[in-house]
Formats: C-alpha cells, structure tokens, sequence
C-alpha cells in the first residue's frame, strides 16, 4: 500500500516562529524570526527597533554636559560605563585632562559597574537554561554594588555620575572602607558561583561546543569585548588605548580557547576576578586632590570629530563625536554600542542548533536592548 | 577627615620677625614703622617707591621659573588640526591607490582620511588586504544639509590588530548618488549600513539584503537627516509630501506599490 495520506500540518518541513519580543528569554524585546526543521534551526533573522528612543537624534539638541544623563538610558544596566564612553570622548575632544582622584573614581565606579553588569548577565544567562539559583545570589552581591552607587550618586540604576572633567562629587565618608569590605569578600562570593556552575554537568552539557566562533569570524564580524576574547583574541581597549589611569592598573586579559559558550562563561568569571583586582589597587593607591578639572562653565568646541572608546561590559562602547567651530552641542553624535555588532552574529551561531540553543546564545551575547535600539 | 581639614583656619605659621599677613615681598622694608605726617613729596616718593616695588615683584614673578601647574588646573589644550599625509598608512593607501587621498588630517590623535565615495571598495580592499585593517569598529554617517560637495559624509572607522593603529575614511556624497556596499570586506558593515540607510537614507549598492532595522519598514523619512523633526512626526503626518503619499503616517509596504493610503492608517 502506497503512501495516500494528505499533507497534513506536521509534514510541512519548515516552520516560521517568531521568538520574542515578549518572551522572558529574550532579555528584553528582541523578536528572533526562526525558521525551523523540527527542533532545529534552518535560519534565524533578529528583528530590532522596538525600544528605539532616538537618542542620537536628540545628542544633536543638547548642550554637552546634558547629553551624560541621556547615556544612562542605552545601556541601563552599565549607566556609569556609558557615562565614562561619553565622557572619555569629550575629553578627547575638548582636550581635557583629568586630576588623579577623578580617574581613580572613575575606575572603580566602572569597575563596580563591571561586576554588577556581570552578575545580571549571570543570572539572567543561568535562570534561561534552567538554573534559578545563581540568580538568588548573584543579585544579592549586586544589591550590595548598588547601594554603594546609591551612597555615591543618589541613584542606583541611572546613575548620572561622572562628568566632563571628572567626577561629580567627592566619595562619601566611609564609602572606601564599606567598598573595600565588598572587594575582599567577593572573590568569595564568585567562587559560590563557580561551585553551582562550572563543574555542573547539566550547565556543560548546555554550554560546551554551542554557538562555536572562531576568532578569524570573530574579527569579521566585529565582535568586541567577551564574545571576542572567548574566541581567544586578547584584546581589550583598557589595555591598547588606556584611558583614564588604567596604564597604572596591573591586570590581565583573560581570553577562552574553543570560542564556545562555556568559554565564554568561564571569561566573564575570570573578568570579574580581574575587576576585584583592579579595584583593590584604586582603594589602596586612591591619590588625594581635586575631583574635577578646572574647565570653563561653557564648554565649547571647535569644528573637528573625536572618536572615545571605553571598555564596557558588553564591549567596545564607542562614541563619535563630529562638533561645527564654537558649537556647545554635538553637531552629530554617533554611539558604537557593542551589544548590536555583536548581536549581528547570532544567526551564524544558532544555525543548525536547537531552539533551546538559541536561548543559551542570546544569553552568551550578553545584549541590552537599550543600548541595540538606542 | 575632609571636614576637619576644611573647618581647620586657613593662616600659614607666620616667619619670626614678620608681621603675620605680610606678603613675602614685603618683609624687611619697615612697613610696620611708626607713622609719621608725611609731607606731599615723600608721599609722592613712597607711591613710587611702592609702584617701583611692585613692578619689580611683577618682573620677578615673570622671570622665575613659574612652577607647571597639573593640566587639570590648566586651561584645556584645545586639539590642533595637523595634516596627516606623512602618516605610513596614508602615504602607503595614496600609492597603492591611484588618486585615493583627497586629504589627510590628523585631529586629537585620530587620522582622518578624505576619499573619493566611487572607489571606495578598492579603498577599503586594499586597507584590508595590504595594511592590515582586518576589523571595522564603526561604521555612520554625518549630514551636513546644504554642503557644496555633497550632503553626507560617510565615516568608516577601522582598526589594526598588529599595532593598535585606528583610521578613519570619509567618503562625501551627494544625496541622489549611492555608495557602494563594503559587506564583501567586513562582514560587520552589514547591519552598520543598514543603519546608515535607515537613519540617512543612503543606498549602498551590493548590499545583500538593505532593509530598515531601527525603524519599520515603510516609514516616513529618516529620522537622522537634520531636516527631519526632533520632536518626530506624527503617525498621521507625511513629512516628505513630494515623495510619500498624504496622510499615510507609517505606510506599509503594499500601500507603496500601490501609491495609495488606506483610511484606516491614519493615525487616531
């Protein structure tokens, strides 16, 4: 007997699902188009631009130091970071230098940032592949991060806090001494994560030999930041365009071998145990003076264009700034965020994965909508 | 500990045998001599003596090695534009490439290179392939409206592993003329120039799939163009009249063909 049935729905050999943008894995409302042979993915196609705000656009009405409070707002779980980017960029521009304690603020303020950026990621990335509770202690050190903004700045997500020049405010009595306690606890506190995570079976299974990159593609498509250095690329702009004081800090670059996403867990991890470090040596070595330069009230620039580049969490957070002569805005402000370039490359790295890849890849790229949309 | 320092008077230990307060100047010209009346032409004599006096303070202060203040306390050094076709990588691209330098300026220690927009894949080709810029970081553009020799600028900043060394190209256009796509060099430039061509409205020719990604197929403008509003345009308004059809607000694809809004788009 031949074969007589009609087509019916499950014959159909590929299959259109639209991931997102309201599904809790997506962090956030990216909208991923799959299209699917079963379980696998033939092709995925990442649909962008529902968070965007247009803040180019608006950098282009706004007086320099006004544009600072509208960074927070791409990449809203690295505010301080993106604070920095801008900030290094209109030095640049304006040629300003900054007095010593200002950079060292900076750093830690960056660095701190770093750490809290990463804990979100790591328990974000572990809850989608059904780890909860790396969530529960991750957020706990991030609270921590928090507060020590909140004692700084006032706030503690938008957080507004460095300025063209240096740093807003002096620290606040006793913020050393309790951002010292955190330091030294924390590598504590990464080795809990670790002992969940690393050696865990079910988190290898889900991690080794996923969304594989090697760093020729890697360069190609202009990853930046862990996603580049998981592939074993030893690159980081602390380290080829120092900024700040960072030519003073001791650190190192930690990179992954196979370009996977265990890898790439395993960079973030060792980053952050390089963020401890560099936030011992600010505390210990935190040099006495002023906290801001002496800058005019007005700050004007002549007709020219500066590119700043800071090493964010995600990446190379870059901002472009292009100036007409005697301008107090930006005639045009251009941001690099690292989250959409490395974004770009997730269609070459799910294809031929399951869908329950897909959402360990998302997760490994460690994007924020904020920053992709702008 | 800063409180204390600042409540803490501000009087330095005064020298012995000096009134507290003098200036260093000062001291030992009997300033704090009794007082007698003084006739109009030792009056006169001490004014001078004082002004000769303060000059000389002056020359002294001018002659002596001032001590160099931080660059923090200093007025900003604004950056100089210096020309840049020294550079080797400039120097190298100007004779791989025949005629591919327009101009070369170096600004706050980035190299910035004019190239005419026709040729600027055998540019970047070439910059790759010979130079080793094997990594794009950025990719934009720049509107400058009512520019003589075209209206945009596009920017593609790239970078060297080897050496860290960053350039950047500018390529000027016209607003009725495209570029051509440089997705066949970095791959990374292929989102980068769809930004570019939904935020400006610049086509790049070759490119595989030129799609808007910020904003949605079928919108009105390109919201980076200095004539487009700040304040954005309504869902109901068409900004460009002469181009897309009235009333349309966010037009969808099958209203363009067809040239004709629906009623039912308008915003509400």
């Amino acid at each position: 007997m031949t074969d007589q049935r009609p087509p019916s729905l499950f014959d159909v050999e590929e299959m259109e699902v639209s991931f997102g943008p309201q599904h809790p894995a997506t962090h956030g409302v990216l909208r991923v188009q799959l299209k699917l042979d079963g379980e696998r993915i033939v092709d995925a196609k990442p649909i962008i631009g529902y968070l965007h705000r247009g803040t180019e656009k608006l950098f282009e009405t706004m007086a320099f130091p006004q544009c600072i409070p509208h960074t927070d707002r791409m990449d809203y779980v690295t505010s301080a970071t993106n604070n920095q980017g801008f900030c290094v960029a209109m030095e640049k521009l304006l040629g300003i230098t900054i007095p010593p304690r200002a950079a060292y603020i900076r750093m830690m303020l960056a660095e701190l940032q770093r750490l809290a950026s990463h804990l979100v990621w790591l328990a974000t990335h572990a809850i989608d592949l059904g780890a909860i509770t790396p969530f529960f202690y991750t957020f706990r050190e991030r609270d921590a991060i928090l507060d020590l903004f909140e004692s700084y700045c006032g706030a503690r997500l938008t957080l507004n806090t460095m300025k063209i020049g240096g740093a807003p405010f002096e620290l606040p009595d006793g913020w050393v001494e309790r951002c010292s306690a955190l330091v030294d606890a924390f590598p504590g506190h990464i080795d809990e994560y670790e002992e969940l995570l690393t050696n865990n079976r079910i988190w290898k299974r889900r991690t080794i030999g996923v969304g594989v990159v090697s760093p020729e593609d890697a360069i190609d498509w202009g990853l930046t930041g862990p996603p580049l250095r998981g592939s074993g690329v030893r690159w980081d702009i602390r380290r080829v365009f120092p900024y700040d004081r960072y030519d003073e800090i001791e650190f190192e670059i930690p990179i992954g071998a196979n370009g996977d996403t265990y890898d790439r867990y395993l960079v973030r991890i060792a980053e952050m145990r390089q963020s401890v470090r560099i936030l011992r040596q600010c505390l210990d070595r935190l040099p006495e003076g002023p906290v801001m330069a002496k800058i005019p009230k007005v700050l004007r620039a002549r007709d020219g264009m500066a590119y700043g580049s800071v090493e964010a969490p995600k990446g190379e957070l870059g901002y472009f700034i292009v100036t007409t002569d005697k301008a107090t805005e930006p005639y045009r402000c251009r941001v690099r965020p690292p989250s959409f370039v490395n974004l770009q490359m997730l269609p070459e790295m799910v294809r031929g994965h399951l869908v329950a890849d897909l959402v360990a890849v998302i997760g490994t790229l460690d994007i924020v909508l904020g920053e992709i949309d702008r | 500990m800063s409180d204390n320092e600042k409540t803490t008077p501000d009087h330095a230990p005064a020298a012995p045998g000096q009134p507290a307060g003098a200036a260093p100047e000062a001291a030992g010209t009997g300033a704090d001599a009794p007082r007698p009346a003084l006739t109009d032409d030792e009056k006169a004599a001490k004014i001078a003596a004082a002004k000769a006096k303060a000059e000389a303070a002056k020359a002294a202060k001018a002659a002596a090695p001032e001590e160099p203040k931080p660059p923090w306390e200093a007025k900003p050094v604004t950056p100089e534009h210096q020309d840049a076709s020294a550079d080797p990588d400039v120097a190298a691209l100007a004779a791989a490439v025949d005629g591919a330098v327009l101009a070369a300026d170096s600004f706050a220690g980035d190299v910035t290179v004019t190239i005419p927009a026709d040729r600027i894949v055998e540019i970047c080709r070439a910059l790759k392939g010979d130079r080793g810029f094997t990594f794009l970081v950025d990719l934009t553009a720049i509107d400058w409206l009512d520019r003589e020799q075209g209206r945009f600028d596009v920017v593609y900043w790239m970078h060297r592993f080897d050496d860290s060394k960053r350039i950047r190209l500018v390529a000027a256009l016209r607003e009725e003329s495209s570029i051509a796509s440089v997705t066949g060099v970095w791959r990374t430039a292929n989102w980068l120039e769809r930004e570019v061509y939904d935020m400006f409205g610049i086509h790049f020719e070759g490119h595989p799939a030129l799609e808007r990604i910020l904003t949605w197929e079928g919108f009105n403008g390109h919201p980076l163009r200095k004539d487009f509003p700040v304040e954005g345009i309504d869902t109901g308004a068409a900004i460009y009249p002469d181009v897309y059809p009235p009333g349309g607000g966010p037009v969808r694809p099958d209203e363009l063909e067809s040239g004709e809004p629906k009623a039912e788009g308008k915003g509400d």
